[in-house]
């Protein structure tokens, strides 16, 4: 395993102006996760979780400090910069899943590919829909598909393009425990088979220890590093 | 993959999703309205053009004092016309020991190539329509002039050299209305192979040579273009717009009538668009936020939703033109039969003007919008509360409205028309947005009277009132087009239909003179026909205009060349005629008795170029005089009353020769009046224009017709404003809904919320589009279609009714199925 350092953040900060006054969601947050490491962020809800996978995903933009994804500084690239970056080297989960209302299991799968121009997006996008074990379903719309089916879809649209990191937000949050537990497996084997880095933020301490490394958020300051 | 490609598919995956189809729906039928409206316009134009050509014998007639050379004919026949060929000059005829000065008309065999002559075949006994004109040997007579030589059918009339037998009583001629009111000679017509025989034509003779002409518009067109500017002295061009005022004004005030129709379509399917893109916004910021988390650059979002609309665009304006094409078939064959015309193809142009139309209402009020959506918060895929985008409404529907400006203007060729409606648009959404807001602020304190359904269907209308504000904009707009429907066909059109009473005077007496006044009103009322106002008319030329001396070769158009080479009947009258308004400067007084005053019509007046202040100086019988403009008079040419061009006070032209002249009306059955009028009166000429009548009166008809049909389209256009308006709001609705249902609400109580919130936003938006709608017809009556319209509170209760009735129902089927689902199913849908 390679053991480069895949997302780096030094001194990152985020601050809201907010009708209460200034709010500090992140204090002077410095990480760095290798490839192929499997990491947990965890804390409690308002700790700033969420903020700060906004700010390693590009997502949002820091008062402060830096992020860089593959060597790559994320706030000296444009908008449009990291959108190109998170197309080629970044896959995400989300807790609502986030799929396109209007676009089968089969087409949100391959919806990634055919933004990166890819040619065989279909086959790639069939191949990891029977990896997740949905090709009975390809031509199901989300609303047609129960929870722990529409987060497989999301899963196998994260893989599909095979990114350099992966970015979970609370992905068993919508679930039942034991669907929950089969999306668990489910992502941390395809995680294995590809190699990917994963950044999952949750509460769930369960889900939490199945990673490598576990950050512990609190009032906004990575707290210590659990083992 | 390639971004077209792309776009493409997701333009597949939308469309089988159902998020484009009302877009598409309000496109296709801004689309179709122009283009139908434009085919059968184009086409009915040409067609009752060709109608009203029958009262010129020709659709395109050639004038000339000295002869028709050859190489005009052969180059009419070349571009495949008819032809036909007449010859006119005033004589002397005889028969016995009476002669009589008469006009004679020499005519081809083809002659008249359109239209009909009418004649009896024994004096004063009933006329039917005939086929061409009199063979050689034979001639036709007016009965005034059979009457005045003593002779009838079978006699013999001495013409020039040789004697022709009268073969029938001339009692109409297509062509005899150009110049109706100048040809009072009696009337001969004879065929033109006899003319040489009789010597009569000699080089210094007066006569006016005519060649009809007659066939395809594109060629009648052709001929125009390449004769008209060569023309010389002596020589000109006459069409029907040229010869008839009345029916160019009726004309003219159809094809306003049409345009109206299919700018108000356009306008409501913008409205529909405009919120239908609205919704597919709000349905997929989360999209392009997801979109911009996998990787797609703004530019990426942009074209992809951009390639989308613009091949909506495109195939719904084709989808339009289709069925704007196929509507057109729909309207002729339905009025074809009616009118008994032949219908032109339809030219190219409507096709443009469709396809022009799609694409201004997509840039203009789709575009703007969706090139929003790249500025998503990518960061909505972590916190949904991140909302929305703010759509400027500004950016947004401001280049909607000026794209409707350009629109407008490109497709209404009448100014007048298209300010109005810009005007009105604006005053619209103005209006409506004050009223419903000022509704909407009057119904707070109503919330806490009533049952339970009562608060929350009147909490539902204040709690969102932005959306409220849209959706009643909607409604407002949307029964405002069904009720200025209304106001148009009942009103607007019947009062057209009225300035044509089914007593408008059919027959015209000229040529009284002033010591037979007494004499005629006496005859007529001995024949129980009331005796109608009588006109004197003085007969003079125009000289010179601010003291500079005129001729016809100072005025650009031909109709104002016309206009000043013959001569003008000047009347003079006390008060203003009925039907007739001072549009600028004043009505003289009593006390102006006999000043050097002129009131001119305001048409004549723009011809000429001529204003209040100016002063003409007029010619008559060897005597002038001048005289200064002080008012312009607007005439209602449709009335068929007795007009004049110019009028003075009375006073100003005693002592001029005079003849009076008269217009009523007389039913067919008792056309023998006149036939006893012409053996005592044989001076005075009747005039029969109960076919220019008829033919006006069709025209009226076909185009009311027509103006129906196409309002169909603006119809469906008010029902799609209205089912996007219901739309907009069904996504927040479902939702609580749901949450309601999950909390308890039974489905009686749910329904009648609902019921309760659309009956009362019809109610509102009704009362808006009611008092809009009348507002607009008062000032559209006024100022385009010259009618007088006022509003009443009947249109305003009916809007009210509609409006509560209408939504009530159709917001109630629209979200009824929301509570047949399972609230989970739609929670999870969310």
């Amino acid at each position: 395993m390679r053991s480069e350092i895949v997302v780096n953040t030094q001194n990152l900060h985020k601050r809201v102006v907010s009708p209460e006054g200034e709010l500090t969601l992140l204090q002077g947050v410095n990480l760095s996760i290798a490839a192929g490491e499997t990491v947990a962020i965890v804390g409690a809800s308002g700790s700033g979780k969420s903020t700060l996978l906004g700010l390693l995903a590009g997502l949002d933009e820091p008062t402060g400090g830096q992020v860089s994804i593959g060597g790559q500084d994320l706030f000296a690239l444009d908008e449009d910069g990291r959108a190109r970056l998170r197309g080629e080297k970044v896959g995400f989960v989300f807790q609502a899943f986030q799929l396109l209302p209007n676009l089968t299991a089969l087409e949100n799968v391959m919806l990634p590919l055919e933004l990166a121009g890819r040619h065989d997006a279909q086959q790639v996008a069939e191949g990891v829909l029977q990896r997740v074990g949905l090709t009975a379903r390809a031509s199901h719309y989300p609303k047609q598909l129960s929870g722990g089916e529409q987060q497989r879809v999301a899963i196998a649209r994260a893989f599909a393009p095979h990114p350099q990191v992966l970015f979970a937000d609370e992905p068993t949050g919508n679930l039942d425990r034991s669907t929950g537990e089969r999306i668990i497996d489910l992502l941390f084997q395809l995680n294995a088979e590809q190699g990917t880095t994963l950044v999952l933020v949750t509460h769930d301490p369960h889900l939490a220890a199945r990673c490598q490394r576990q950050l512990e958020l609190d009032e906004g300051q990575l707290k210590a590093e659990l083992q | 993959m390639s971004g077209f490609r792309l776009a493409m598919r997701h333009l597949h995956r939308e469309w089988r999703a159902g998020e484009l189809k009302v877009l598409a729906m309000a496109l296709v039928i801004a689309v179709a309205s122009v283009t139908s409206v434009n085919f059968f316009t184009s086409r009915i134009h040409q067609a009752l053009t060709g109608q009203a050509n029958d009262l010129l014998g020709g659709d395109l007639v050639y004038l000339s004092e000295s002869g028709i050379a050859e190489e005009r004919v052969a180059r009419a026949v070349e571009l495949g016309l008819r032809s036909a060929k007449t010859v006119e000059f005033p004589t002397m005829v005889l028969a016995g020991e009476k002669n009589q000065l008469v006009a004679l008309k020499a005519a081809s065999s083809s002659y008249p190539l359109l239209g009909h002559n009418r004649t009896a075949p024994k004096l004063f006994a009933v006329d039917t329509e005939v086929t061409g004109g009199p063979v050689a040997g034979t001639i036709w007579g007016g009965s005034r002039l059979l009457t005045i030589l003593g002779v009838d059918v079978g006699d013999v009339i001495t013409v020039g050299n040789i004697n022709l037998k009268v073969a029938a009583v001339l009692t109409s001629e297509p062509d005899q209305s150009e110049g109706v009111l100048f040809n009072i000679a009696p009337r001969l017509l004879m065929h033109a192979d006899d003319l040489p025989a009789t010597g009569l034509v000699q080089p210094a003779s007066r006569v006016v040579y005519r060649l009809l002409l007659a066939g395809d518009a594109g060629a009648i067109g052709q001929i125009r273009q390449e004769w008209e500017p060569k023309l010389k002295p002596g020589e000109s061009l006459h069409d029907v717009q040229d010869a008839r005022p009345e029916v160019r004004s009726a004309l003219t005030r159809g094809e306003n009538f049409l345009a109206l129709a299919a700018l108000v379509s356009v306008l409501l399917a913008g409205a529909a668009v405009a919120m239908a893109t609205r919704r597919f916004i709000s349905r997929h910021l989360d999209s392009c936020a997801i979109m911009r988390c996998l990787g797609a650059e703004q530019a990426v979002i942009s074209r992809l939703y951009l390639t989308q609309m613009i091949v909506l665009g495109l195939l719904a304006s084709v989808v339009g033109i289709a069925v704007g094409y196929l509507a057109q078939w729909g309207l002729m064959i339905f009025l074809a039969p009616l009118a008994g015309i032949e219908l032109p193809a339809p030219s190219l142009w409507p096709v443009v003007l469709g396809l022009v139309t799609g694409m201004v209402t997509l840039l203009g009020f789709v575009v703007p919008p969706i090139l929003q959506l790249k500025n998503v918060p990518t960061l909505r895929v972590l916190r949904r509360d991140l909302g929305g985008l703010q759509i400027g409404a500004l950016s947004a529907y401001g280049i909607g409205m000026l794209a409707f400006v350009a629109l407008v203007l490109f497709q209404a060729q009448d100014l007048k028309l298209a300010a109005a409606i810009i005007a009105g648009l604006i005053l619209v959404v103005l209006l409506l947005a004050l009223v419903s807001g000022g509704l909407l602020l009057l119904l707070k304190p109503l919330r806490k009277k009533g049952g339970p359904a009562w608060r929350f269907g009147v909490t539902n209308i204040s709690r969102r009132s932005g959306h409220s504000l849209i959706q009643m904009i909607g409604f407002g707009v949307g029964l405002m087009a069904l009720l200025l429907l209304a106001v148009v066909r009942t009103d607007l059109l019947s009062e057209w239909e009225n300035r044509l009473p089914a007593d408008a005077p059919n027959r015209f007496l000229i040529n009284i003179q002033p010591e037979q006044l007494d004499g005629v009103r006496q005859f007529l009322r001995s024949e129980g026909v009331e005796p109608p106002l009588l006109y004197p008319m003085v007969r003079a030329r125009l000289v010179e205009v601010n003291g500079k001396a005129v001729t016809a070769d100072d005025f650009k158009t031909d109709r104002a060349k016309r206009l000043v080479k013959r001569e003008f009947n000047l009347s003079w009258a006390e008060q203003v005629q009925a039907g007739n308004t001072v549009t600028s400067g004043r009505w003289w007084q009593p006390e102006d008795r006999g000043k050097a005053f002129f009131s001119v019509e305001q048409g004549l007046a723009k011809e000429l170029g001529l204003g209040v202040g100016d002063s003409l100086t007029y010619n008559v019988a060897g005597q002038r005089f001048s005289a200064e403009i002080t008012n312009l008079r607007q005439v209602n040419w449709e009335s068929f009353k007795a007009n004049f061009f110019v009028m003075a006070p009375p006073g100003l032209l005693d002592g001029y020769p005079v003849n009076y002249i008269t217009g009523f009306y007389l039913p067919a059955a008792q056309h023998a009046v006149l036939n006893r009028m012409v053996q005592q009166f044989p001076n005075i000429t009747v005039l029969d224009v109960a076919t220019i009548l008829d033919q006006v009166r069709g025209i009226i008809e076909q185009v009311i017709m027509a103006v129906e049909y196409v309002f169909i389209f603006t119809v469906l256009a008010g029902l799609m404003v209205m089912y996007a308006a219901i739309h907009a709001t069904l996504d927040d609705r479902i939702h609580e809904a749901a949450v309601l249902r999950t909390l308890g609400g039974r489905r009686s109580q749910l329904m009648s919320s609902i019921v309760l919130e659309y009956a009362g936003l019809g109610l509102l938006s009704g009362l808006v589009g009611a008092i809009t709608a009348g507002a607009i017809g008062m000032v559209v009556a006024k100022q385009v279609f010259d009618l007088v319209y006022v509003p009443g509170p009947a249109l305003w209760l009916s809007g009210m009714l509609i409006g509560a009735i209408g939504v009530g129902v159709a917001g109630t089927l629209g979200t009824r199925f929301v509570l047949n689902q399972p609230p989970l199913k739609t929670l999870r849908g969310m």
